[in-house]
């Protein structure tokens, strides 16, 4: 009762300047410099970025699994109301797998090669229930029917490596709504399948989440793959949100020079034969970004003002930019 | 069955080709009638020896007589004792196997949580110690060891017997001295002396698989599923970093009964070992053939269990191998 009174006064997660900084011996890496997120109850949120803006940084923040030289420096995170930020590591051990999940990039390698199928499921439900092991082993059973696995009675006896990488994935996203959770942090999870296995991940995530009402953060490089399936988007780079909104509005109208780019950079239907415009320049390293916008370097609208950090805007579609592009503007 | 069939036929070989090396090694390493027979001995009693022992064939002519013996049962007798070369040392056997295990067991006991902790904390001191310890483990000589061990806790401290075997009582039929009280303490001395080297070995090896597995993507989503770290370590981390470990103490373990000669003498521990380097003094061809065949047969059946066991631990031999 208590959970769905906080349910409603606040949204399932609010994450507010988040900074995740690595202390390694060539310097201090701000990986999450700042982030500010809020994804409502059953919303899907698309996290875009390139490789190393932070992206994933985020998400392993989010569950408390930063290992060491690493670690969250700053910032509040909200997840149904309780902050994790100054949770004890026994309180975020049970919220770990019950209430905030989490699906990997690579299924070959997120299933323990050497442990059962049911297993692996079975530890899962009863590290936060009291359960016996055959109902344990039914609701697993059932979790696999879901995800659309055929036969998953004989599937649990099997190990990871009798699967496919779609079915291991599967597996890996059965696991994450074993608890019905509050919210899935999904890093990168249909990159290393084929693309018609990708397509139908991404719509029994949907319908899934849907379901049980289940928040989800989709993390991705690929704009494309979510923009049939988010509701909102955030784009990062190094280290911060530069644009979010309405995941419509930022792909037909975007607003920050770094998401106009990145649209620019997928192929698409409408712009057929047309080259492919490119983001001139590399992602900088972490180590010497420069004092203010980080993306002034590689920006053609970049001036002596970008030299400060701008603000994010105000309103429904927000914008880190000193120059923000206006609707409909041309690049 | 095909994976276990091929396995036979393997060992089969490699103990058939040992057979051979090892025959043709002993037979160049001396002439045993100089040794056997006393020095005022005259030409015709000398003859008489060779022929009784069968010194005068051919070498191909002994090789084939002493296969043929082997094929029933037979190594050959003694030339010292007069007595079956294997009743010789399957009667010691017991004693070194005893050992062997009791070294293996602490190694294992010792090894293998001293050096999870050292993988899972590489640069705290209480993991750079261990790892600092393992190396004297490896660098002190098995001989001196074992003579400080005498010194401080038999010479100085007076706890524990410096030599010999305790009490023995049977246990199926074979002599063990690990119930008796006296057995126990006769034991432990050796036994640490044996396992110094393999606990060293195992430290090592599982400080360099937890480092490997503790990395991997599927610990983090153990952690990621909210499982207790006791669970993490206990059974996703464990049971994969045992595979490596496993594998380098199955056959560890026979190089250990095979050649716990040097601690079987500084603890005149009545073994094998210590009948092997008799043996060895004295010439006796037959003891030294059937011992080192053993020890092949030794090694072949190790390896076997290893690959069993090894099939036990990973699912994905099971299936290549089926």
């Amino acid at each position: 009762m208590t959970r769905a009174a906080e349910t409603r006064a606040e949204p399932t997660l609010v994450v507010k300047g988040l900074k995740t900084h690595f202390f390694t011996e060539a310097g201090v890496v701000k990986s999450v410099d700042g982030v500010d997120l809020t994804v409502d109850r059953g919303e899907i949120l698309g996290l875009v970025g390139e490789s190393g803006s932070g992206k994933s940084v985020t998400g392993f923040s989010l569950l408390g699994l930063i290992d060491p030289p690493g670690r969250i420096v700053e910032g509040s995170i909200r997840l149904s109301g309780e902050e994790l930020t100054t949770a004890a590591p026994k309180r975020l051990r049970e919220l770990r797998g019950n209430r905030i999940a989490m699906i990997f990039q690579d299924p070959m390698m997120t299933l323990n090669p050497v442990l059962k199928i049911e297993t692996q499921m079975v530890e899962t439900l009863q590290a936060h229930i009291k359960i016996g092991h055959a109902e344990a082993r039914a609701r697993a059973r059932d979790a696999l029917g879901r995800v659309g696995i055929p036969s998953p009675e004989e599937r649990l006896d099997a190990y990871p490596h009798q699967f496919s990488g779609g079915m291991r994935q599967r597996v890996a996203i059965a696991i994450a709504l074993l608890h019905q959770p509050d919210l899935i942090v999904a890093d990168e999870p249909t990159t290393a399948l084929d693309v018609t296995i990708q397509a139908q991940i991404l719509a029994e995530v949907q319908t899934l989440c849907r379901e049980t009402g289940t928040a989800l953060i989709w993390i991705t490089h690929d704009l494309a793959i979510i923009s049939g399936l988010a509701d909102r988007v955030a784009v990062m780079y190094a280290g911060r949100i530069v644009e979010t909104g309405a995941i419509a509005d930022v792909v037909a109208h975007p607003r920050h020079p770094y998401t106009h780019g990145l649209i620019g950079s997928v192929p698409s239907r409408n712009r057929r034969g047309e080259r492919l415009t490119q983001i001139p320049g590399m992602t900088p390293s972490f180590l010497s970004l420069p004092p203010g916008c980080a993306f002034a370097p590689r920006c053609a609208r970049a001036d002596e003002a970008c030299g400060l950090l701008p603000e994010l805007s105000d309103g429904p579609h927000l914008v880190r930019c000193f120059h923000p592009m206006d609707r409909g503007e041309p690049a | 069955m095909g994976y276990v069939l091929n396995r036979l036929i393997q060992g089969l070989t490699v103990i058939a080709a040992m057979a051979g090396l090892v025959f043709v090694g002993v037979y160049a390493i001396g002439n045993p009638v100089d040794m056997l027979i006393s020095p005022e001995a005259d030409q015709a009693e000398i003859d008489a020896t060779i022929a009784r022992l069968g010194l005068d064939k051919p070498l191909l002519e002994q090789f084939l007589n002493f296969v043929s013996g082997v094929l029933h049962g037979d190594f050959g007798t003694s030339f010292i004792y007069n007595e079956p070369a294997v009743r010789l040392i399957l009667d010691r056997f017991p004693a070194t196997l005893e050992l062997a295990v009791s070294a293996v067991l602490i190694a294992i006991l010792v090894g293998i949580p001293l050096g999870v902790i050292a993988g899972l904390i590489p640069d705290k001191p209480a993991g750079r110690s261990i790892m600092a310890v393992s190396i004297l483990g490896f660098s002190l000589p098995t001989f001196w060891v074992g003579m400080m061990l005498i010194m401080i806790f038999s010479v100085w401290l007076g706890w524990l017997p410096s030599t010999g075997r305790g009490e023995t009582v049977e246990l199926f039929g074979i002599p063990v001295s690990f119930l008796t009280a006296s057995g126990l303490k006769h034991l432990l001395l050796p036994a640490i002396n044996l396992a110094l080297f393999k606990t060293s070995l195992v430290i090592r090896l599982a400080r360099a698989g937890t480092r490997e597995v503790v990395g991997q993507d599927y610990i983090k989503f153990a952690r990621a599923k909210g499982l207790p770290e006791s669970r993490v370590i206990l059974v996703h981390l464990l049971k994969n970093m045992m595979i490596p470990v496993v594998t380098v103490l199955g056959l560890e373990f026979g190089s250990v009964v095979a050649f716990a000669v040097v601690t079987e003498t500084v603890f005149a521990w009545p073994g094998m070992g210590r009948l092997l380097i008799s043996s060895i003094v004295q010439l006796d061809r037959p003891v030294i053939v059937a011992y080192l065949m053993l020890t092949v047969l030794l090694f072949v059946i190790v390896n076997f269990v290893v690959d069993l066991l090894y099939a036990l631990l990973d699912p994905r031999v099971r299936r290549k191998g089926a």
